[in-house]
C-alpha cells in the first residue's frame, strides 16, 4: 500500500523566507482584507482546540477600545508536546510576523509572549529578536508595536487563554467563566487575541502563499498543515510537518518501531487510538471530538506492545491530579477520583467543568480504559 | 531583613507596583533567593499593597515559586510518560544515591534540591531534567554523573 495520506511538507522551519516583504505586502491591504484573507483561508488555531483564527481576530477587531493586546501563548505545557519550543527557537521572527500582522488587524499597540517557565533559558535570544524586529517594523513599515515576554513560572493549565491572563494579571492562574471572551474582555479588560505559537506562524504563512493554495493544502474542516511531536516507542522521534488528514495507521507504518499497539493522539487530555482503529482514524478537525476523526495540538506518543496501559494511564492521571488548578468541583475532586476507576464520573467533569483541563481529562480515561480492560483488572 | 526589602524594593522599581507586577518580582526573588520565605511575602504585600494571603496564595499556586527552603541548585527531573518509559525511575535513583536525599529533600550543604516535575516538553529526548534554568536530555547514569560533578564544583 503506498503511503499516500502521509504528506510531508516543509512550511513552519523553512527558512528562505522574508518575513518582513510578507509583512509589507499585507499592510497593503486593509484590516478588513487582511481578516477576510485570514478567515479564506480555514486557519484554525494549532494549540488543539481549532477555533478559527480569522473569526477570532475578527471578533476583536470589532471592539471598540482604546487599548488591545495581543498575545502569543508559548506555555506549552501538554505531555508529548514540543514543536513550539523549536518555533521560538529556530523561527522566531515568523512569530513576532504573525502578532504583527494580528496586532495589525484588530488595532493593538503591545504584544506579549507568555513564555512557559520551563523555556526560561529562550529568552535572552529571543529577546534580542524581538528588539531586532520591533525596530524593523517601526524604521521600514512605520508601524509601532513593542513585544514584551511574561514568564511562566510552572502550571499547565496557563495554557489555557482564561488562566493565562488570570497569570498575567498576577493572580493564581485559574480559569475564568466564559463568556466574556479574551477578544471582548481580555487582559485587565483589554480586547484580547491569545494565539499558539505555531498558529501565528501559519497566519503569516496564509499571505505568503495566499488563501486559496492554504487552503488546498489537507482535508476539507482543517486547511493546512500541521506540525507533530513524535515520541514514545519510535525510532524516529521528533518534529515533523504534515498535512492534515492523515491516517493513523499510515502514521504508524512510518514512525512506528512495527510494534506499535497504541497512539496516544493530543497528549494527557487527548484520545488513545488503538491497533484496530489504527485504519479508521484520521487527524484533523473535521467531524466531532470523539469518533474518527480527531483534532490535536500535535502530541503524537507511541506506545509498543512492551508497555502496560495501566501504567501510561496512571501516568497522565497523576499529571492531572497535581495540575487541576483546583477551583471547580467536578476537576479537583474528579481527577483524584479517577485514580480510583470511576468511568462515570468522566462524564460528569466533562459536562461540568469550567475549563478545557476538567473537561478533557476524561478523553485519555475513556479511550483507554473501553480499549485496554484487559490490562486494566489487576 | 534590609536586605530583603532592598530586594523587594529594587524588584518593584523595575516591574512596577501594579498586581500584574507580583510575578515577575516573586520570580525575581526566587532567581535570588530560591524560594519565598514568609517574611519576603509579607514585605511583596506591603510594598504592592495587598494582602499577605492574596501573596501566598498566587506564589503557592505555582511550582517554580516555592515556598520551602531550596538549595543553590533546583534539580527537576521530568516524571511524564515519555521520560517515565525511557527510564526515569533509573535517572533519579541515580541522583539519590549521588545526592545522598529524597526526592523532595535537599542536601545538608544547600547546594541541591531534587523534585520531581510535571512534562518539560523534551519527550523526543526523555529522559530529561532541568537545573535551575538548564535543560539536560538523552540521560543516562554516566552523564547525571558528569553534570552533578560539575555543579558540585561551581
Amino acid at each position: 500500500m503506498p503511503n499516500d495520506s502521509l504528506k510531508r511538507v516543509d512550511f513552519i522551519f523553512d527558512k528562505d523566507y522574508n518575513c518582513k516583504e510578507v509583512l509589507y505586502d499585507a499592510f497593503k491591504l486593509t484590516r478588513d482584507e487582511i481578516v477576510e484573507e485570514i478567515i479564506k483561508s480555514g486557519l484554525r488555531g494549532r494549540g488543539g482546540a481549532g477555533f478559527y483564527t480569522g473569526v477570532k481576530w475578527k471578533y476583536a477587531k470589532e471592539e471598540q477600545a482604546d487599548e488591545k493586546v495581543v498575545i502569543c501563548n508559548a506555555d506549552e505545557g501538554e505531555p508529548g508536546t514540543f514543536k513550539d519550543r523549536a518555533i521560538l527557537e529556530e523561527v522566531p521572527t515568523k512569530v513576532l510576523a504573525g502578532m504583527a500582522l494580528c496586532a495589525k488587524v484588530i488595532g493593538a499597540k503591545k504584544g506579549f509572549i507568555y513564555l512557559r517557565g520551563e523555556y526560561n533559558y529562550l529568552k535572552p535570544k529571543l529577546e534580542q529578536e524581538i528588539n531586532k524586529f520591533t525596530d524593523i517594523l517601526r524604521s521600514e513599515l512605520n508601524f509601532d508595536f513593542t513585544i514584551n515576554i511574561f514568564s511562566g513560572a510552572g502550571a499547565y493549565v496557563c495554557g489555557e487563554e482564561t488562566a493565562l491572563l488570570n497569570s498575567m494579571e498576577g493572580l493564581r492562574g485559574e480559569p475564568r467563566n466564559k463568556p466574556p471572551y479574551p477578544t471582548h474582555f481580555g487582559l485587565l479588560g483589554k480586547p484580547t487575541v491569545v494565539n499558539n505559537v505555531e498558529t501565528l506562524v501559519y497566519a503569516v504563512m496564509v499571505f505568503k502563499i495566499g488563501a486559496e493554495n492554504f487552503k488546498n493544502i489537507g482535508i476539507q474542516g482543517s486547511s493546512g498543515s500541521k506540525l507533530f511531536s513524535v515520541s514514545g516507542d519510535t525510532p524516529k522521534s521528533g518534529i515533523y510537518e504534515l498535512e492534515f488528514g492523515m491516517k493513523v495507521s499510515d502514521f504508524v507504518n512510518e514512525f512506528g518501531d512495527g510494534d506499535a499497539k497504541a497512539v496516544q493522539v493530543g497528549g494527557a487530555s487527548g484520545f488513545c487510538v488503538p491497533r484496530k482503529s489504527f485504519d479508521k482514524t484520521t487527524i484533523g478537525y473535521q467531524g466531532k471530538l470523539k469518533g474518527n476523526s480527531l483534532p490535536t495540538g500535535g502530541s503524537m506518543m507511541i506506545f509498543n506492545s512492551s508497555r502496560s496501559m495501566y501504567n501510561v494511564l496512571h501516568n497522565y492521571l497523576e499529571f492531572f491530579v497535581e495540575e487541576s488548578c483546583g477551583q471547580c468541583v467536578p476537576c479537583r475532586i474528579g481527577t483524584s477520583e479517577y485514580l480510583e476507576n470511576l468511568l462515570a464520573l468522566s462524564e460528569t467533569m466533562r459536562l461540568t467543568s469550567k475549563c478545557g483541563l476538567g473537561q478533557s481529562v476524561g478523553n485519555s480515561f475513556s479511550s483507554i480504559v473501553e480499549n485496554f480492560k484487559e490490562e486494566m483488572i489487576y | 531583613m534590609a536586605e530583603v526589602n532592598e530586594l523587594v524594593k529594587s524588584l518593584s522599581q523595575k516591574h512596577g507596583k501594579e498586581r500584574g507586577s507580583l510575578l515577575p518580582i516573586l520570580q525575581g526573588i526566587t532567581e535570588i533567593e530560591k524560594s519565598l520565605s514568609a517574611e519576603i511575602m509579607i514585605e511583596v504585600a506591603r510594598e504592592l499593597n495587598i494582602s499577605t494571603a492574596e501573596v501566598y496564595g498566587t506564589a503557592s499556586f505555582y511550582s517554580f515559586l516555592d515556598t520551602e527552603p531550596r538549595g543553590e541548585f533546583i534539580i527537576r527531573v521530568c516524571k511524564t510518560i515519555s521520560c517515565d518509559m525511557k527510564g526515569k525511575r533509573q535517572i533519579v535513583k541515580t541522583l539519590e544515591d549521588l545526592l545522598k536525599i529524597k526526592v523532595g529533600e535537599t542536601t545538608h550543604n544547600k547546594k541541591f534540591t531534587l523534585l520531581e516535575t510535571n512534562c518539560l516538553g523534551w519527550c523526543h529526548k526523555a529522559p530529561a531534567m532541568l537545573i535551575n534554568d538548564e535543560v539536560y536530555t538523552d540521560l543516562d547514569d554516566n552523564k547525571v554523573k558528569k553534570i552533578i560533578r560539575k555543579y558540585r564544583s561551581k
